[in-house]
């Protein structure tokens, strides 16, 4: 679905990746984990053309990627950013009718009710300002608002940073309602836990590029890789 | 001083204040939005009271009022292409230089054209009379220009707090990379702000052509004071522009009858304390 092949990119004379491999495939979850500094959020970025390819290819569904994240996400890719990103000077509302009012109707079907369906407390604080919002509740609007996107892949950046336990099982209980129902996504995360039991298959990135692959339990038994990549 | 001193002075504020309005609002949503600084947004001001002059001269008052914030955004759409959409990306102390040294250019452009002289431009027959008004006799003109100020104030109010583009236009000054992200084409959006901006910019100029003569350098003048009000209300909001427009209007008009020696360092101190108690302004729109 998603390929990148000798990706080299990094924030303007600092280079980060230095060729890195990465596939993603159909109706799957893949997990990108490393350590801090390794590249993972800098892949995600430059997926969604946040930051300039200074070589490689990025295809999607086998083609070019376009290159401005206005283009990328007409494609179908919708992006939980490691910062969540909520509008501060929008309503709770606003920040979603922002992205369902431009893919309504797209193929996942999402719409203002059923985003409220799936986070029963947005639909409490619809009329909040975004940033009135506790972590977790600025984290279910960040996940509702790419869902209205309707995107065929969804791609999270450390979704249960910094948020309590009970709203990380919370969230993580979503996110695996939404893989059951075909949703492709792939997601950067440190909790090791947290993203072994959702994904299906796992990539490592060290030092700018993808060290291994393998699928989640294959992770879960091989001490090694989780000692030197990971720390574990 | 009577009540009506305070009312006339207070008056004479708040028209100032609708002009500075007028040109700052543009000026504040195109920073904010883009980070782009367009030192020449003054100039676009001296423009729109030139050819608010020329048209007046030719086809009345209202020919001017009408077409003259057209002609500026013409202009604006012409800088745009050449110029301000190729500086995007090349950071601040470029746009800062490229824009000063285009106010001079046009500076010089309306020199050319229209010469060294004031240039008049008067009232339209209706509003050249005087209103009483809480007991002043003030000039039809000067309210005019005050209820247009409210009403620009007003629409774009609405425009900003109750349509989708008006959304569109707050996300993108709070955040413009996802914005980006959920598909809005961030840079058309600027493109139709700022031609917006333009064309308020030259409606500032033609409707302050009859209070002042229009000279060449009258958009240097006024930069100072447009840069002032965007600074002390905070960049890239609607209730920053109308606050500092307020702010910079009365402490001027007030200071300049109440303290006439003290007036011309009084907005510079009250910028400096708001600089100092709120560095980003008053009412920034990234909060």
């Amino acid at each position: 679905m998603l390929d990148l092949s000798g990706i080299e990119a990094g924030y303007g004379e600092t280079q980060v990746l230095y060729g890195l491999n990465l596939s993603a495939q159909q109706g799957r979850v893949l997990a990108i984990l490393g350590r801090n500094g390794a590249g993972k959020s800098t892949t995600l970025k430059t997926i969604m053309g946040l930051l300039p390819l200074k070589s490689g290819q990025i295809t999607f569904d086998g083609k070019p990627m376009p290159e401005r994240p206005f283009d990328v996400a007409k494609t179908g890719i919708a992006y939980v950013p490691e910062t969540r990103d909520i509008f501060p000077s929008l309503s709770v509302r606003e920040n979603l009718e922002l992205a369902a009012k431009r893919f309504k109707g797209g193929p996942g079907g999402w719409t203002m009710d059923r985003v409220v369906d799936l986070f029963p407390r947005l639909g409490e604080r619809m009329d909040n300002g975004g940033t009135q919002l506790s972590g977790g509740e600025q984290q279910m609007l960040a996940i509702a608002r790419a869902l209205l996107m309707n995107p065929r892949l969804l791609i999270l950046d450390e979704p249960t940073e910094g948020l309590a336990p009970i709203i990380v099982k919370l969230i993580h209980d979503k996110l695996l309602d939404l893989k059951r129902a075909g949703l492709s996504m792939i997601i950067v995360e440190q909790n090791f836990g947290f993203a072994t039991s959702l994904a299906d298959d796992v990539a490592v990135v060290g030092k700018g590029q993808v060290v291994w692959t393998g699928s989640a339990a294959e992770i879960r038994a091989n001490e090694e890789v989780q000692h030197t990549w990971l720390g574990v | 001083m009577d009540l009506g001193f305070w009312t006339l002075q207070a008056l004479n504020a708040l028209q100032l204040s609708m002009l500075l309005f007028l040109l700052s609002i543009g000026l504040t949503v195109i920073f904010g939005l883009m980070h782009f600084v367009n030192l020449a947004h003054g100039s676009l001001y001296a423009l729109g009271a030139y050819f608010g002059a020329s048209l007046a001269a030719t086809g009345g008052y209202w020919t001017g009022f009408f077409l003259a914030p057209v002609a500026v955004m013409a202009v604006g759409l012409v800088l745009y292409t050449l110029l301000i959409r190729r500086m995007r990306k090349s950071g601040p102390m470029a746009q800062v230089l490229v824009t000063f040294g285009l106010i001079f250019a046009l500076l010089d452009l309306t020199r050319i054209v229209w010469g060294d002289l004031g240039l008049p431009m008067n009232a339209p027959e209706i509003l050249s009379g005087r209103v009483a008004f809480l007991g002043v006799e003030y000039p039809a003109y000067r309210l005019f220009v005050v209820a247009l100020g409210l009403g620009v104030f007003a629409a774009l109010a609405y425009v900003l707090s109750r349509t989708q583009i008006g959304a569109m236009i707050r996300a993108g000054v709070d955040n413009d990379a996802m914005a980006a992200c959920l598909g809005i084409n961030v840079e058309r959006l600027f493109f139709i702000v700022f031609c917006v901006g333009c064309a308020l910019a030259g409606l500032a100029g033609t409707v302050a052509a009859p209070l002042l003569s229009v000279t060449p350098d009258m958009g240097l003048h006024i930069l100072i004071p447009t840069l002032i009000v965007i600074v002390v209300g905070g960049l890239g909001s609607l209730k920053g522009a109308i606050a500092g427009s307020l702010i910079y209007g009365f402490v001027q008009t007030f200071g300049a009858v109440l303290a006439p020696q003290l007036a011309s360092m009084l907005i510079y101190g009250f910028l400096a304390a708001v600089l100092v108690i709120k560095p980003a302004g008053l009412f920034p729109a990234k909060g």
